[in-house]
């Protein structure tokens, strides 16, 4: 019970790690797209959850409404709407690969393994405070975020606008019935 | 103890996924899935190294990525539509029209 007390950030974050890299597991090797898009909406919330251990809080709250509300519902959608038989068989092609899988993955384990223990990239605390102030004054995540986002990175987040744009237009053009691909139906007006 | 290193390793073997995903996969929906695991790894690395630096940066860069990654499954899935409108299928098999 001690162990589990003074461990409980490291034995939280390998449990929440784990359920992440099984779900991502889980999205390559459903063979159906609809079990894909629901083990990917769990590693969405585990991915949540790691960013709220270290500290982005509203990074966490913009995932949740943006992967696990927005993208999750159009890929739904899609599936719903396109007709996914007739494929050919993933199943014996997919299974050819298990055993280069396994040892692929028992190599990244290891190789992972090694990184930590001898902790490759960065030791070491980070600075909490620094993430929930604004000209040194503690005023929290989001309202940190929000301020540097609208000063510093004012510029990069007009021209994102744009590219959402574009790509709004884009996806609408694409979406569009009565324009086929060899010309023909253009400006036609379907009744 | 939970070091930056841990979170590049979650954020190494998600991305490992995803390339085996994208290029292993031969279900349109399943393809643009991954890619979604890909955008997740490279935000898991924005936050670990934001957090270990002391740096707001790594989040706003983190807010533009999945902006992005939002605009991306918007103009793939429009892609799917119209793709199978014209093949009535979602295998990348099919789409060989150039010969490719």
């Amino acid at each position: 019970m001690d162990f589990l007390v003074s461990n409980f950030e490291s034995i939280f974050f390998y449990l929440i790690a784990a359920i992440t890299i099984a779900a991502g597991v889980g999205v390559v090797a459903f063979k159906n797209p609809v079990h894909s898009a629901l083990s990917l909406l769990l590693s969405f919330v585990m991915v949540a959850i790691l960013f709220v251990l270290r500290h982005a809080e509203f990074l966490a709250a913009v995932q949740a409404l943006v992967y696990a509300g927005g993208i999750m519902v159009l890929f739904l959608f899609v599936i719903m709407l396109v007709n996914v038989k007739g494929l050919t068989p993933e199943r014996a092609f997919l299974s050819q690969l298990a055993p280069l899988a396994v040892v692929g993955g028992v190599l990244l384990g290891l190789l992972c393994s090694l990184f930590i223990l001898f902790g490759v990239f960065a030791t070491g605390t980070g600075d909490i405070a620094a993430l929930q102030s604004v000209d040194g004054q503690l005023v929290g995540n989001t309202e940190a975020v929000g301020i540097t986002l609208y000063s510093t990175y004012l510029v990069p987040f007009e021209v994102v606008s744009v590219v959402l744009l574009v790509a709004m237009i884009g996806a609408i053009i694409f979406g569009r019935r009565d324009v086929a691909l060899d010309g023909s139906g253009v400006g036609e007006v379907e009744p | 103890m939970i070091t930056a290193t841990h979170y590049v390793m979650v954020s190494l073997v998600l991305l490992s996924l995803g390339i085996v995903g994208v290029m292993m996969r031969r279900n349109f929906i399943t393809v643009l899935m991954s890619l979604e695991l890909i955008f997740n790894a490279v935000n898991i690395n924005l936050i670990a190294f934001s957090f270990r630096l002391g740096d707001l940066s790594g989040q706003i860069l983190a807010i533009f990525v999945i902006t992005i990654a939002a605009a991306e499954a918007a103009i793939g899935l429009g892609l799917i539509i119209a793709f199978v409108r014209l093949k009535d299928t979602v295998a990348l098999d099919k789409a060989n029209t150039m010969g490719g």
